[in-house]
């Protein structure tokens, strides 16, 4: 686990040159686009102008201060936004080349393509089993019960709760600790088999050994599904994240690899933020 | 820690192109729509319903405010009615208007007028309309004048001219009847007050329900004489004062469960307890009133308690801290916040209670009451078992006059349920 | 003197003694030049309480112990020996010299209560002059001992405010009381019915047929079958039929689908619907459903022997009044479930229709069925719509177009016409209010458990 201060006090040590030019994602591995994407809540606009490329291979992180608009953007990749009546979103976002927001795009099969982990854990109040079968039950992906019981075993086993469930299936799923729940949401929105799971801040209810478990899994999962994870903890978007993007005020500041960004950012406010100049 | 994932066989990707799983979303989204239809059926069936009652309401009752009446030329002045307009001056007119005999005098106009048949065309109470017109204008005695008076029951059905037709001769003949006086000018319907200004009678021509308002207004005025206090009272000690003990739960347990029991067991209470046991008068107002009391005091209370427990803690500490006792916090301070909530709270109590029938029927408001009540202790029916009772009635002319007290009743409620609603619009105060 | 007058006679001097307690407290100094202790109007409040509270309280018992004393004294007098020796008799004669003495009667049926209105008369001047003596002195001999307490150093408003805190709770005490009342009063008068009834005949019994004990000995059967049933299928099935679907489709429409304005203006037009009295229902009913229903049955579906009053007019009107309950509950319990199992449901491809049907009815599901069953409550003990639009025949049949009555209605059909409080008919429908009570009573406080431990669930 790398020490932000550490790799600042060295950054400033050796005025480490920048990493010469290379795309921050590769073609072959884009997965999702955004280009010139604003968010309106009724007047007031919440995201200004944001492009950004997300790949399948790196674990992505967005951070930033409270109220940036970085869980307002995430929403905007699987158009959960469209539950809120007054959100208004302009631009282009796109899933492997398909726009998004087109009308011929079905919200349905997208949300079921990038999937979502909120931040506090919210597991339906059913059984540990009916929670993660219920994805492939309405989408149909499960032609017998064996089919779905293998499914919802290798949810479980991929999210790391699987050991410590095995036994009690039938249980109720809200009656897990916070960490188990969170873990058991990761392994529904793994049942039905997506291709980008968006994290909004998905440990900041858990408590420190949960945390680090679900970093772990982060860990395991990635290169799986491209993963975007939006974090209020630098040190955290530092370990589980390949490609950071700083948000403010609703523009996205700064987009780079993550260790170039915390040891050498580029932009002032970038470096003022991750000082601790302001939270 | 996640040996196994490396393990475990991959999974066949999802194709979302595929027919069948696009057919199976196109379904979906088929059940989506047809589920948000029922929704919407639902609620406008339920609406529906509503509109239904109302207009079949208003369409059978608005009859009910008119009457219809034929043209009577009477003449005083050659009457056997021995009166000058001098003599009503005095201290006994009522005396002699009542022993004058207008009734004959309206019988002999009649036939006069329409021949054998006039005593049929015109109503049991048509001479009362000369009585009041002498009353009004004295100088109507010394001659000729044609008045407009109240028709018969069967002239007032053949003039509905929907129904009735080949039911029996009588009724035939009569529509033709009135067919001939209408196109003479010699019958009309008039919107007329007497509705709301006559008492029960068997005529349905006659009728009216200012007894029925009466005695409503009577029992009314004793429920909340009775249930305000009580219920307010109740409510400041249960929300302020009383203490976390057994006997507080068994009041609030007692309240709510009043508050549910069905309104025909208050009246067997009344029957019980306020008949039988106190002795009071059955069919009078105050029994009525007592026991539309305890029904509508729980109501009053929950509304009371929520509306003090609205008032923030922070307005009793500051009043608390100036060194106000705990009686003067709550009448200086948490009383008047929590009036409005407790008004309204009162007004939708009693706009309930104006419309409960079981519970009076038990206690015998269901008298036929000619006279309305002058006191408390008076028989009296109240509005909702007027109706109750004129729709037991065989002569169809009381389906309009029926319809015509319920639109009455409903105007009344909707007046009270609005000034409730204004009240909490206007005084609601969110802390 | 009536009660009515000496009461206000009584409030008279309260209000009197009020002003003059608060002068002297006025115009008396304390000793030692400090604040007196209350301020004077609590001195007034405090004399004019000590005035009024005895006087009025020995009123109130006096007013109801005193026609059992003038009865005591009337049967004392010589007149009185020639009296029938049946109570029932003797209660009706006394009854009427009762009326007659107080001039609400003006022709006596029996020549006995003419005889004995002169005493009648006579007792009650005489108890009535006592009363009307005895209050005053107590008003006036407690308003002067309070009266002359009054003194600066006098602590009136600690007093005043722990009378203020009694009478809190006696009007408090007043909702136990009439608990007490109804089940001591129906409990009464249930177990003198069981007395001449068995009461596994009233309860098992399947021929309900009450005969008046005027003209017969036979006080006929009261088997109560038909009527349970008849209750459970107007108000538990037909009514339910009805208003459930309606109710619960209204409810999830009108959060989940409705756009706001759409949904504060449906809202109150489904409220309207519960504040419409029962009285025009059953008039709607009876004019206008049942008739249409009976030609529906008798000319589209050829049965025949449909009536006029049949069991489907009733429950089916009943339903509506009833689908504001249900809603308004359904409401309440989807409002309840927490917005993040909404947004965990859609964010993974589920629609609309899924997300209601899979995650949010299963969730609130305690709560709906709190409210059916509160719903189910009010239909069962719900009499005009049956009354008017239902028959008073006590079939048990499970065909609805046929004719059923229900325990409310019969409660209604016993109690109409003169009959002695006696008689087994009078008894019947005090057994039936109680079995009514005990039902509605349990049902209601199975419903707010089961909505009690749904609420905690999500707190």
């Amino acid at each position: 686990m790398n020490n932000v201060g550490d790799m600042m006090n060295d950054a400033m040590d050796t005025h480490a040159e920048p990493i010469a030019d290379a795309p921050l994602v590769a073609p072959d591995t884009l997965k999702m686009t955004a280009r010139n994407v604003d968010v309106y809540y009724g007047a007031k606009q919440a995201i200004d102008n944001v492009s950004i490329d997300i790949g399948m291979e790196n674990v992505t992180a967005f951070i930033g201060p409270s109220g940036c608009g970085k869980s307002t953007f995430l929403r905007c990749l699987n158009r959960m936004n469209d539950t809120i009546p007054i959100a208004r979103v302009t631009g282009q976002i796109e899933l492997d080349e398909n726009d998004i927001y087109d009308p011929s795009m079905d919200v349905v099969q997208l949300r079921a393509r990038v999937g979502m982990v909120f931040q506090k854990p919210n597991p339906f109040p059913k059984s540990i089993f009916e929670n993660v079968a219920y994805g492939p039950r309405i989408h149909g992906l499960a032609t017998s019960k064996s089919e779905l019981d293998q499914i919802v075993e290798k949810s479980l086993i991929r999210a790391g709760l699987f050991e410590e469930v095995k036994d009690r299936l039938n249980d109720s799923g809200t009656a897990l600790s916070g960490g188990q729940q969170q873990r058991l949401c990761i392994a529904r929105a793994i049942a039905v088999d997506p291709e980008v799971i968006l994290m909004d801040e998905p440990c900041s209810a858990l408590d420190p050994i949960a945390t680090a478990k679900i970093e772990e899994l982060i860990n395991d999962l990635r290169g799986k599904y491209a993963i975007v994870i939006v974090t209020h903890n630098m040190q955290q978007a530092a370990r589980v994240s390949q490609r950071t993007a700083f948000f403010h005020l609703g523009t996205l500041v700064e987009y780079g690899e993550t260790s170039d960004l915390f040891t050498n950012p580029s932009k002032d406010r970038t470096k003022d933020y991750i000082t601790g100049r302001y939270g | 820690m996640n040996t196994a994932i490396a393990s475990s066989t991959a999974r066949q990707p999802t194709d979302w192109n595929a027919g069948p799983m696009q057919r199976r979303i196109r379904a979906r989204y088929r059940a989506e729509k047809r589920f948000r239809f029922y929704g919407l059926f639902a609620v406008l069936l339920s609406a529906g319903f509503l509109a239904f009652l109302l207009v079949t309401m208003v369409s059978s009752g608005a009859r009910g405010f008119t009457q219809t009446q034929i043209a009577l030329p009477v003449n005083f002045a050659g009457s056997d009615i021995f009166l000058e307009p001098s003599q009503l001056e005095g201290e006994d007119r009522d005396q002699l208007l009542a022993q004058a005999d207008f009734q004959g005098l309206a019988q002999q106009s009649a036939i006069a007028a329409y021949g054998e048949e006039g005593l049929d065309l015109l109503s049991n109470g048509a001479w009362v309309l000369l009585r009041d017109a002498i009353s009004a204008d004295p100088t109507l005695l010394t001659r000729n004048e044609t008045l407009w008076v109240p028709a018969s029951t069967e002239v007032d059905f053949a003039a509905r001219g929907d129904s009735g037709a080949g039911q029996s001769e009588e009724r035939d003949a009569m529509i033709v009847r009135y067919a001939e006086l209408d196109a003479a000018d010699q019958v009309r319907r008039t919107l007329s007050w007497n509705f709301l200004t006559l008492a029960d009678s068997s005529d349905p021509t006659l009728v009216g329900i200012w007894g029925a308002l009466k005695g409503s207004l009577l029992t009314m005025t004793i429920t909340l004489l009775l249930a305000f206090p009580i219920g307010v009272l109740t409510a400041v000690y249960l929300e302020e004062y009383a203490p976390e003990n057994r006997w507080t739960d068994i009041i609030e347990v007692s309240i709510n469960n009043l508050a549910a029991v069905p309104s025909i067991i208050f009246g067997l209470l009344g029957l019980a307890v306020f008949i039988n046991v106190f002795y009071l008068p059955r069919s009078a107002a105050i029994v009525g009133g007592l026991t539309l009391a305890l029904m509508t005091m729980p109501v009053i209370v929950i509304a009371g308690r929520n509306a003090i427990k609205s008032v923030p803690p922070s307005i009793r500490d500051a009043a608390l801290g100036i060194g106000a006792s705990p009686v003067q916090v709550l009448t200086h301070h948490v009383l008047p916040l929590s009036l409005p909530g407790i008004l309204t709270g009162t007004i939708i109590g009693m706009s309930r209670a104006l419309g409960e029938t079981a519970p009076l029927l038990l206690i015998g408001m269901r008298a036929f009451v000619a006279t309305p009540p002058s006191g408390f202790t008076d028989p009296a029916t109240v509005l909702p078992v007027q109706i109750f009772l004129w729709s037991d009635e065989l002569d169809p002319g009381f389906v309009e006059k029926t319809s015509a007290a319920i639109i009455v009743l409903l105007l009344f409620l909707l007046a009270m349920n609005g000034i409730a609603i204004w009240l909490r619009n206007k005084y609601e105060q969110r802390w | 003197m009536s009660i009515f007058s000496l009461t206000i006679m009584v409030i008279g001097f309260a209000i009197i003694a009020w002003f003059t307690a608060r002068m002297r407290a006025a115009r008396l100094r304390p000793v030692t030049g400090e604040r007196a202790h209350s301020l004077p109007g609590y001195h007034g409040w405090y004399v004019a309480l000590w005035l009024a509270i005895p006087a009025l309280l020995f009123l109130t018992i006096w007013s109801i112990v005193m026609p059992g004393v003038v009865e005591q004294s009337v049967l004392l007098d010589p007149a009185a020996q020639a009296l029938p020796a049946s109570d029932i008799e003797r209660s009706a004669i006394m009854g009427e010299a009762r009326a007659l003495a107080d001039g609400s009667l003006t022709a006596a049926f029996n020549e006995e209560a003419e005889a004995l209105v002169p005493a009648y008369q006579e007792a009650s001047r005489f108890y009535g002059v006592i009363g009307i003596v005895a209050t005053l002195l107590l008003a006036f001999s407690c308003g002067a001992y309070a009266f002359l307490r009054v003194r600066p150093d006098f602590r009136a408003r600690n007093r005043v405010e722990r009378v203020v805190m009694w009478v809190l709770l006696i009007a408090s005490l007043i909702a136990i009381l009439t608990t007490i009342g109804i089940v001591a009063s129906l409990l009464f008068e249930t177990i003198r019915f069981f007395e001449r009834i068995s009461i596994l005949e009233f309860i098992f019994g399947t021929h309900w047929n009450p005969q008046s004990t005027t003209f017969s000995d036979d006080p006929g059967s009261f088997g109560a079958i038909p009527l349970f049933w008849g209750t459970i299928l107007i108000g538990a099935i037909i009514a339910m039929i009805v208003a459930i679907p309606l109710g619960l489709m209204s409810a999830v429409y009108l959060t989940q689908y409705a756009p706001a304005k759409v949904r504060s203006i449906m809202k109150p037009v489904l409220e309207i619907l519960a504040g419409v009295p029962t009285v025009v229902y059953g008039y709607f009913a009876a004019l206008t459903v049942a008739p249409a229903i009976r030609d529906f049955a008798v000319n589209v579906i050829g049965v025949s022997n449909a009536s006029s009053e049949s069991a489907l007019a009733a429950g089916v009107v009943m339903g509506v009044m009833i689908i504001p309950f249900v809603s308004s509950m359904a409401d309440d319990s989807l409002a309840a479930v927490p917005g993040a199992m909404r947004d965990g449901s859609l964010a993974m491809g589920a629609t609309n229709s899924e997300t209601i049907k899979r995650v949010l009815i299963p969730a609130a599901l305690p709560g709906i069925v709190g409210g059916v069953l509160l719903a189910v409550s009010r239909a069962i003990g719900e009499t005009m719509i049956v009354v008017m639009a239902a028959g008073l025949a006590a079939n048990l049949t499970a065909n609805p177009f046929e004719s059923v009555t229900t325990v409310t209605v019969q409660i209604v059909q016993l109690l109409t016409g003169d009959q002695e409080f006696d008689s087994s008919k009078t008894l019947a429908a005090f057994a039936l209010g109680l079995v009514l009570f005990i039902v509605t009573l349990l049902l209601n406080i199975i419903a707010l458990g089961v909505v009690k431990r749904f609420r905690e669930a999500y707190e």
